[in-house]
């Protein structure tokens, strides 16, 4: 028999005797692992899913040439396939068209088309290559022939011989499915055309997406990709594999990042939980460890064994929250898209795999939390002298032993820094890090603020005549603190993040709200499918639409894709009519900006959304040089907008200055100003009235605005859920914490109920001694809630996403949500009150500890 | 066995509580010590277990200078050569009875065998499986004296082993705790307000703010 042995009986026969506290804090750390592992199951696989999906678009090549815009003139194809060291160079289109009768303003609702050059593709991307029916070889080269993957035949529902109608411009094309494609990846929604044929029918001869090349064996790529670039210049893009990869990457990066995060608050709180569970279980035990180092436990033993306890906890926790977090990723794909709710990967259907290195890491991250919930109480189980702690009513001097302030204030000061910090590879790690300083402070200071405002309150009532309840209530409250606010660190935890998140969502509806009403003024948006960089509306149907009747104004607006750096997305140019004397009127300006009047003479002035500061380093009043059009031109930076849309950037121009630099008249959108009390369906059926007037995606400012929100709710869906799982934590742990806490009092009960207090009173007691400590810990968790809501709104946010937002407190949701704990924690004191002085508190006098 | 040498020791200026004691013990005795409250009995039991150090002096158990032990080796040799039998029972609510007496053992690696044997001697035959809240005050204190011997300690102290006892079962736990420290060859101390306690014990020593005393002698009962 070995000390083994000891702490086996002693683990065991705790755990036997309160296996409701040991449940619940397994529950804890089990549903704050299983939501970790689950989203980041879910976002690896979707994440995984839509990175091999966009690879198996270039199949074996070993880089792509790109153009700073979205297409390019395909003369450079002959010029390149000529060049030494290339074996291969394989000209590719890519349009996202609109299909007949699946018209969205969603970009994940258009199908993605290539045009290849078969003779080429099959060298270096044979997958793509269409399987035409037997004998029909030739439908690989027609010009009314397209082949579709499994997953965009069961889309649109065609299958093999349908008919396809997709609209080019403002024109409809009529397709044949000629069959389907050698191999697409599952959920992959693509076709294939003939790039000759595609050229042709999307009116976009001439033009190429990229050229992908397979070089020579032997070739240095290194070399060559500094020979070719130099040769290529400043107009095109010259990138490898990897560079994709980190561009689809950094696409969603920011997102995916943020929402593991969110998960690890669910976490972060059963940490608190393991620690008020653990604390409360070490001063209820204090005189059993008193015993056991008087009978010869050196301290090494009684902390490993205290950590032991504590770590067994934290595995079997983990291991159910892994199966859990599987099973959810698994029942959340059937439900939800790969993006969780969000436009990141557009129908990807990823499939959920056991990834052991992420297992074994979410288990110690489970592990790493029980250790630090319960590395304090652990020290002071060891390190308390056993003569005192073998005395009845020593756990007090326990907690007045952490409730010195200091730590927290450093917290709290650390916080503050952290805040002032910018962010690592473009991530608000030190954000993250500030907002678990200023909870780990607060909370930390909770026993004092708790001491300090009972004191203050006693003194205020002590002349007035108080009964037995109240007086109780008031001394424990005043005098031991300390124990109350360790029940409280979960709830304080779960009910302060739910706040910062309620304050940071609400703040950021509000203003995309506002912003929409900026950004979407007229009374209807009128659109063309977009095919490829083309603007669609040509002189002809802009006079045409200019001319109806029933409008006060006509604006046009032109937006192109360009790429400024080839391993982030693309930025968007919107060029459009700018309020000449007041940008701001058109223009969602944040206080960053260049009066028109100062602006110098001679240079275009071009205005940039908040992302390209940030990921640009664009500043109000500097030159930049891009490219508009063929050629690289000057602009002064007049001022900074709000973009919510498009957060990896954007820049407004005046649309007659971009027409001026590209000759290209044409545009994409339309917005239309009705005159007064003209009928909104009377316009729309006059618009569709017009020859081109089935090709136009016709929408309503108020249907954008209330779609737009729509999305925004769907995409945080899934923190609302994150949020309340952190608030159930927080609630199972006041249960465990006040119940620990009762169990611990037995003896005090027991007492009160000999000297004559009835069941009644002492419920009556436990609940107001709850319920008054919920209050405090309410005001105390909106305090420290919001500050955690300025951390996200004006650090997290704008390094995250590169946007910021106007702060906006949902006082009635706020209310509500203070209302609903307050009711839940003092039902929860009550229940577990009413379990500790069941029939055992009387004989709890008697009985040694 | 147990030398006390100048022991001195103060809660706070104005509260001393043990000066320059000094007593030697030689082993096998069996000793009473009482004393009015607040003399300090209990301090000096918690001196002699090494769970408190004094101001000055020293404390040798068996020739080691418990007082001048680091925390770990302190604990080493209370886990070896000490006992104890507290007022309050202290037997753990979540072990058996059996367990509970094991206790020593198992810090000590040494075999179980031995436990049913000391239950019998106790008076707690067929009680190993039963929880200490299946027990009645006077069996606890049996687990606690089972739990004090089990291991053959050299010293065992008691802190007022009958406090929370009747007189009849007091009575029956003295008997108990003599003879089986006896039948061990342990050398035992215990701290006591009882007379009757007191009168078990081959020697007692009244502790006063002036030291260690022997006193009239108490009749054995």
């Amino acid at each position: 028999m070995t000390t083994a042995s000891l702490s086996r009986w002693l683990m065991l026969g705790e755990w036997r005797s309160h296996y409701t506290q040991v449940g619940v804090t397994l529950i804890a750390i089990a549903i704050g692992v299983a939501m970790a592992y689950s989203i980041h199951l879910i976002n690896t696989a979707a994440f995984n899913e839509f990175s091999a999906a966009s690879k198996s678009l270039s199949g074996q090549a070993d880089m792509q040439v790109r153009s700073r815009k979205s297409y390019f003139d395909e003369s450079l194809y002959p010029w390149l396939a000529k060049q030494k060291g290339i074996a291969v160079a394989n000209p590719v289109l890519e349009l996202d068209v609109a299909v007949v009768g699946q018209q969205s303003t969603r970009n994940d609702q258009k199908l993605k088309i290539l045009g290849i050059d078969m003779f080429r593709a099959a060298q270096i991307s044979p997958d793509l290559l269409g399987l035409p029916e037997q004998g029909k070889i030739l439908d690989r080269l027609a010009s009314d022939t397209i082949f579709l993957s499994p997953a965009a035949m069961e889309w649109l529902q065609v299958k093999q011989g349908d008919d396809l109608h997709v609209y080019a411009g403002l024109h409809t094309l009529r397709l044949r499915v000629a069959g389907g494609l050698v191999r697409a990846r599952a959920g992959q929604r693509l076709a294939v055309m003939d790039i000759g044929a595609m050229q042709w029918g999307f009116d976009q001869l001439g033009l190429l997406s990229r050229i992908e090349l397979k070089l020579q064996p032997g070739v240095n790529h290194a070399s060559f990709k500094t020979w070719l670039t130099e040769e290529l210049g400043a107009t095109y893009w010259l990138t490898e594999v990897a560079d994709q990869e980190l561009r689809v990457a950094n696409m969603s990066r920011a997102y995916r990042i943020n929402l593991n995060m969110l998960a690890l608050v669910a976490l972060f709180t059963g940490a608190f939980l393991v620690f008020s569970t653990q604390a409360l279980s070490v001063i209820r035990r204090r005189q059993q460890f008193a015993l056991l180092r008087v009978l010869g436990v050196t301290r090494a033993q009684l902390l490993r064994y205290v950590l032991t306890e504590g770590l067994f906890l934290g595995a079997l926790g983990s291991v159910l929250g892994l199966s859990l977090g599987y099973l959810i990723a698994v029942m959340a794909l059937q439900l939800l898209d790969g993006g969780l709710g969000s436009s990141f990967f557009p129908g990807v259907k990823p499939n959920i795999f056991f990834d052991p290195a992420a297992a074994v890491l979410f288990f110690g991250v489970g592990l790493c939390i029980t250790l630090i919930g319960g590395i304090v109480p652990a020290m002071e189980a060891a390190y308390a002298r056993p003569a005192p702690a073998l005395r009845a009513g020593s756990g007090q001097t326990v907690v007045e032993k952490w409730s010195s302030p200091w730590p927290a204030v450093i917290c709290l000061i650390a916080a503050l820094l952290f805040t002032q910090l910018p962010p690592i590879f473009e991530l608000p790690v030190l954000g993250y890090v500030a907002i678990a300083l200023l909870l780990i402070g607060g909370i930390a200071l909770m026993p004092r603020f708790t001491a300090g405002f009972f004191s203050l309150l006693t003194g205020r009532l002590h002349r007035c005549e108080m009964g037995a309840v109240s007086t109780l209530v008031l001394a424990r409250l005043t005098n031991a603190p300390g124990q109350a606010a360790i029940a409280l660190g979960g709830i304080l935890a779960s009910f302060s993040l739910m706040v910062a998140m309620a304050i940071m969502v609400m703040s950021f509806r509000v203003s995309i709200d506002h912003w929409l009403g900026q950004v979407l003024p007229a009374d209807l948006y009128v659109r063309v499918a977009t095919t490829g960089d083309q603007g669609g509306f040509q002189l002809k149907e802009q006079k045409v639409i200019a001319e109806s009747i029933g409008f006060d104004r006509v604006d046009f607006f032109r937006t192109q894709q360009l790429t400024l750096d080839a391993s982030r997305p693309d930025i968007t140019l919107l060029a459009r009519p700018i309020d000449h004397d007041d940008p701001r009127k058109t223009l969602p300006l944040t206080d960053d900006v260049i009066p028109p009047e100062s602006l110098p003479e001679g240079i275009i002035p071009i205005w940039v959304s908040e992302a390209m500061v940030d990921l640009y380093k664009f500043r109000v009043g500097e030159k930049v040089v891009f490219p508009v059009g063929t050629a690289f031109h000057e602009f002064v930076v007049a001022g900074i907008w709000r973009d919510y849309g498009r957060q990896f950037g954007a820049v407004q121009m005046q649309l007659t200055d971009y027409q001026r630099l590209t000759g290209d008249m044409s545009v994409n959108t339309v917005a239309l100003w009705l005159h007064d009390g003209m009928a909104m369906d009377t316009v729309i059926e006059n618009l569709r009235q017009l020859s081109f007037g089935s090709a136009l995606e016709i929408s309503r400012s108020s249907d954008m605005r209330a779609l737009s929100l729509k999305i925004f709710d769907r995409s945080f869906a899934v923190t609302y859920v994150l949020e309340t799982v952190a608030v159930i934590i927080g609630l199972l742990g006041v249960g465990a914490s006040f119940s620990a806490q009762t169990l611990a009092r037995a003896k005090e009960f027991g007492m009160l109920r000999h000297v004559g207090m009835t069941r009644k009173q002492i419920l009556i007691m436990l609940a107001a001694e709850g319920g008054l400590l919920t209050a405090l810990g309410i005001v105390f968790g909106f305090v420290l809630g919001w500050s955690i809501s300025l951390i996200l709104i004006f650090v997290v946010n704008p390094q995250s996403f590169h946007w910021t937002m106007q702060l906006y407190l949902p006082w009635s949701w706020l209310m509500s949500i203070a209302l609903m704990m307050l009711v839940s924690a003092s039902l929860t004191a009550l229940m577990a009150g009413r379990q500790a002085i069941s029939g055992q508190v009387m004989r709890a006098v008697k009985e040694d500890g | 066995m147990l030398e006390l040498m100048n022991v001195n020791k103060a809660y706070a200026e104005s509260r001393k509580v043990l000066t320059n004691l000094c007593y030697t013990l030689e082993s096998g005795a069996y000793v009473a010590i009482m004393g009015e409250s607040g003399v300090g009995k209990s301090t000096l039991l918690n001196l002699i277990a090494g769970l408190d150090n004094p101001d000055s002096g020293e404390i040798r158990v068996n020739g080691v200078a418990i007082s001048q032990l680091d925390d770990d080796a302190a604990t080493q040799l209370r886990r070896k050569q000490f006992g104890f039998v507290f007022q309050a029972f202290h037997v753990l609510p979540h072990l058996t009875v059996h367990q509970n007496v094991a206790l020593p053992l198992l810090l000590n690696n040494g075999s179980t065998d031995q436990v049913e044997q000391m239950l019998i001697n106790v008076g707690l035959r067929g009680r190993g499986q039963h929880f200490s809240h299946q027990l009645s005050g006077g069996e606890l204190q049996r687990v606690a004296i089972a739990r004090a011997l089990i291991h053959r300690p050299a010293l065992v102290l008691a802190d007022e082993p009958t406090g929370n006892l009747d007189p009849d079962t007091a009575h029956d736990i003295l008997q108990l705790m003599r003879t089986e420290i006896k039948a061990n060859g342990a050398t035992g101390i215990i701290v006591t307000h009882s007379h009757a306690a007191a009168a078990t014990a081959d020697l007692v020593l009244n502790l006063t703010k002036d030291g260690l005393f022997l006193t009239q002698s108490e009749h054995r009962q």
